[in-house]
């Protein structure tokens, strides 16, 4: 099975979650539809969703909550 | 003619080199904030290097043109792509009435820098074409663009000559981590000497909050300030001052502890001492760091600042000498 990857639109701030006591977007091991939100990046005093451009099975995701993100940077893979 | 926006992008505003003239008034200059390659995006397209263009941060637009005519997009590294298919950057490229001028995923830098054959023909507001959003002034209709507008172009100059390129040794590259060279003044006695030296040494990140107006740092040590009496009309923490002019890209340090350098879009004035200046030589290379960018604060003399004034601008001719 091939890997798939949700990368990084901008740079900022990755939040896996809507607000700090909120569930995530996305637990490990879900699985992802085309257009899901995946997470927030916050950047230049605002929130940007970030939503999945491609589908797949079992995200992992490769950074932590709150974690500095550089544009183009990989966030998760899938089982494509 | 005009170009109409599929997809506006993360903040994609009308910028041309800015409103010079009005900072006493709290108007700040605005413009391009690499206006380096602002002015070559504008060149290649045989554009006056003031002509308006399109400054985008972090996300490119979708835009469709209406009718044929010549495009250039120059600044961070970020594929262009007209139809789908991948362009050169910095390069003067021809584009047919019905095709989409679209972008892939930033990979270095921060903006980049549409122009088109005949600039953005919004108003002009007081001297300039530039977006200031928050006072809703120039640009289009005084603010970013949004889905479904329509871009007013000017006539060309007819000097656009497709396939022109800027040569490697004349784009400016974002290196990692970044130097920024700052005069130190007028409030930096203000701060030990100690606390002085370890600004200058220590490594700073850029702070997700960078925007037109500041740009935010973080992750060196708290300043120490000097001991002092709180001068009448001065706020009670030590970084605070008089109220005082803010210089385009002066240093504050709010509370000692996060430097923010005045950009594009500043306010004019107010009660934060001031660490230093961004030399103007490096002012351009600020609009290109992404958040979280490695940044070391180097101290220069005046005599530095205007050697390295003397080499942007020789490379300024260099560019215009190449594109003639």
């Amino acid at each position: 099975m091939s890997k798939v990857e949700i990368k990084a639109p901008m740079p900022g701030v990755f939040y896996r979650k809507p607000a700090p006591d909120s569930p995530p977007f996305k637990a490990d091991g879900e699985d992802v539809a085309l257009g899901d939100v995946v997470g927030l990046i916050e950047v230049m005093k605002s929130f940007h969703e970030i939503t999945a451009a491609v589908s797949g099975k079992s995200v992992r995701f490769l950074l932590d909550d709150a974690e500095a993100i550089m544009a183009g940077q990989v966030i998760a893979e899938l089982e494509g | 003619m005009a170009i109409k926006v599929l997809n506006p992008g993360l903040l994609t505003s009308v910028q041309d080199l800015g409103r010079p003239g009005y900072f006493h008034l709290g108007i700040p200059v605005s413009g391009a904030m690499d206006r380096y390659a602002m002015r070559a995006a504008n060149l290649l397209v045989g554009n006056d290097e003031g002509a308006a263009g399109l400054e985008a941060v972090f996300v490119g637009p979708e835009l469709a043109f209406e009718e044929d005519t010549v495009v250039a997009v120059t600044g961070a590294d970020m594929p262009v792509k007209i139809d789908g298919e991948i362009q050169p950057s910095w390069t003067a490229l021809p584009i047919k009435a019905g095709q989409v001028l679209s972008f892939d995923f930033l990979t270095a830098g921060a903006r980049i820098y549409i122009a088109v054959a005949g600039g953005i023909d919004v108003p002009v507001a007081l001297g300039s074409r530039s977006t200031y959003p928050i006072g809703a002034l120039g640009g289009f209709k005084g603010r970013a663009i949004a889905k479904g507008d329509e871009l007013p172009v000017g006539r060309p100059s007819g000097n656009a000559a497709s396939g022109r390129s800027v040569p490697d040794a004349l784009r400016r590259e974002n290196p990692v981590p970044v130097e920024l060279r700052i005069l130190p003044g007028l409030y930096d006695h203000r701060v030990t000497k100690a606390s002085l030296e370890r600004f200058f040494e220590e490594e700073w990140k850029v702070a997700p909050e960078a925007d037109r107006m500041g740009y935010r740092f973080r992750g060196g040590t708290p300043l120490e300030f000097n001991e002092r009496e709180q001068p009448f009309g001065a706020g009670s923490d030590p970084s605070n001052i008089v109220d005082s002019c803010y210089p385009y890209g002066s240093v504050q340090v709010p509370g000692g502890t996060e430097p923010i350098i005045l950009h594009r879009d500043a306010v004019s004035g107010g009660g934060y001492f001031m660490i230093g200046t961004v030399i103007s030589a490096d002012m351009d290379l600020i609009g290109q760091l992404q958040p979280n960018t490695p940044t070391r604060f180097s101290r220069v003399t005046m005599e530095e600042a205007l050697e390295a004034r003397r080499a942007r601008a020789a490379m300024l001719d260099h560019l215009r000498m190449a594109l003639k």
